[in-house]
């Protein structure tokens, strides 16, 4: 460092407090929906699967089961694509259910 | 056989030194714990569970005296007692190397808990040092601890890394597992700690650290010189020449038996005029 920085340097906020928030904000975030969030999914994916096939034929890869995550919520999105039907079966189009969980 | 016992039957404890983050002091602090204990008259054995990239010998200053290791006794090919060597300086420290060779995969469950339940005949306390990461070496180091010191710098890796580190001390231990006994009772050594820059605000504070963590402090090992060099010649810090580091190690190992000891910020003295005058500004 120069010995005339503090001159021209602005001073700059203090970079542990920033470790300190970023950390917390992370770790928050890994402990609480880290790695068993993650393992769930196929499984939810396939119990979905299982029940929809009970009343309408879908394809294994028509039911997507997507996390994500934010600052402070998380949300399950679940995408089924329904199979287009002929017209005398009324229209079947894709549902798109959500759901929210802090 | 019905001669009289022991005095005391040995108490068998093991702790388990680990951090997830490499380089953070983990073999220097099993050093320094294990033959801090020694000292204070315990029998104690420091094992290196480092497959492959061994180095507790040369911190322990006795490289040249592997003949046998861990890893020959697990397999079969050597006595525990043909691989354990003596410490020169203290006759209650033993240390058990690892192999070079090997990798970790030589490493089995059933082995290690073998060679534990053998040593815990004879040994106060075990000290497994454990490899950085969180894959099989480290995950059959702590598995069978009672206790474990978590070796953190205030820095944001290291501290994700011991946060990662103590969910498993709490998820994957036969402790955690068995569901009845106590959990892995963990604690945190927080190492190259530097007030001066806790100071300027440049590192986070023992404080914000144990906020992030959650679990109790074992000890504050001071940023020092005094680790390298004891390092170069193969003694343990706290067997070195007096430094505030060997002090804090001291303070620590005291807390692991049960001493309640004040928690001091042992840095290293101050700097000097210039860098007091100049070293601030940015």
């Amino acid at each position: 460092m120069s010995l005339f920085g503090f001159a021209f340097k602005p001073r700059r906020a203090k970079s542990a407090q920033t470790a300190k928030d970023r950390l917390q904000l992370l770790l928050a975030h890994e402990r609480a929906s880290g790695a068993p969030d993650i393992e769930f999914l196929p499984q939810l994916q396939a119990d979905l699967l299982a029940v929809i096939r009970k009343y309408v034929k879908v394809d294994d890869d028509d039911v997507e089961v997507k996390m994500q995550r934010e600052d402070d919520v998380s949300s399950l999105e679940i995408n089924v694509e329904m199979p287009a039907r002929a017209k005398d079966d009324a229209k079947a189009e894709s549902g798109t259910g959500s759901a929210k969980k802090a | 056989m019905t001669t009289q016992m022991k005095e005391e039957a040995p108490l068998g404890k093991i702790i388990v030194i680990t951090s997830g983050k490499g380089g953070v002091g983990k073999t220097t602090s099993a050093a320094a714990i294990s033959a801090g204990l020694a000292k204070l008259g315990h029998k104690t054995v420091v094992i290196d569970f480092d497959v492959g990239l061994r180095n507790l010998d040369m911190i322990m200053g006795c490289e040249r005296r592997v003949v046998f290791d861990f890893i020959n006794v697990i397999q079969g090919d050597a006595k525990l007692k043909q691989a354990l060597i003596k410490d020169k300086r203290l006759d209650t420290l033993s240390i058990l190397p690892t192999s070079q060779t090997r990798d970790k995969d030589a490493l089995t469950q059933e082995g290690v808990e073998a060679v534990l339940d053998e040593l815990k005949q004879e040994f106060d306390y075990i000290i497994c040092d454990s490899p950085a990461g969180i894959e099989r070496g480290a995950q059959l180091a702590m598995y069978f601890a009672d206790e474990a010191v978590v070796v953190t710098n205030p820095e944001v890796s290291s501290v994700r890394d011991s946060d990662r580190v103590l969910g498993l001390l709490a998820s994957k231990t036969r402790r955690a597992e068995s569901g009845s006994s106590e959990p892995v009772k963990a604690q945190v050594l927080l190492t190259r700690h530097d007030q001066g820059r806790i100071d300027r605000g440049e590192m986070m504070t023992v404080e914000d650290v144990l906020e992030i963590l959650a679990v109790p402090l074992l000890g504050i090992i001071p940023e020092s010189q005094a680790v390298l060099r004891a390092s170069n010649v193969g003694t343990p810090v706290i067997l070195d020449d007096p430094s505030n580091a060997s002090r804090a190690y001291g303070d620590a190992v005291a807390r692991l038996t049960g001493e309640d000891v004040e928690m001091r910020v042992g840095d290293e003295p101050k700097p000097g005029l210039f860098q007091r005058l100049f070293g601030r500004s940015a």
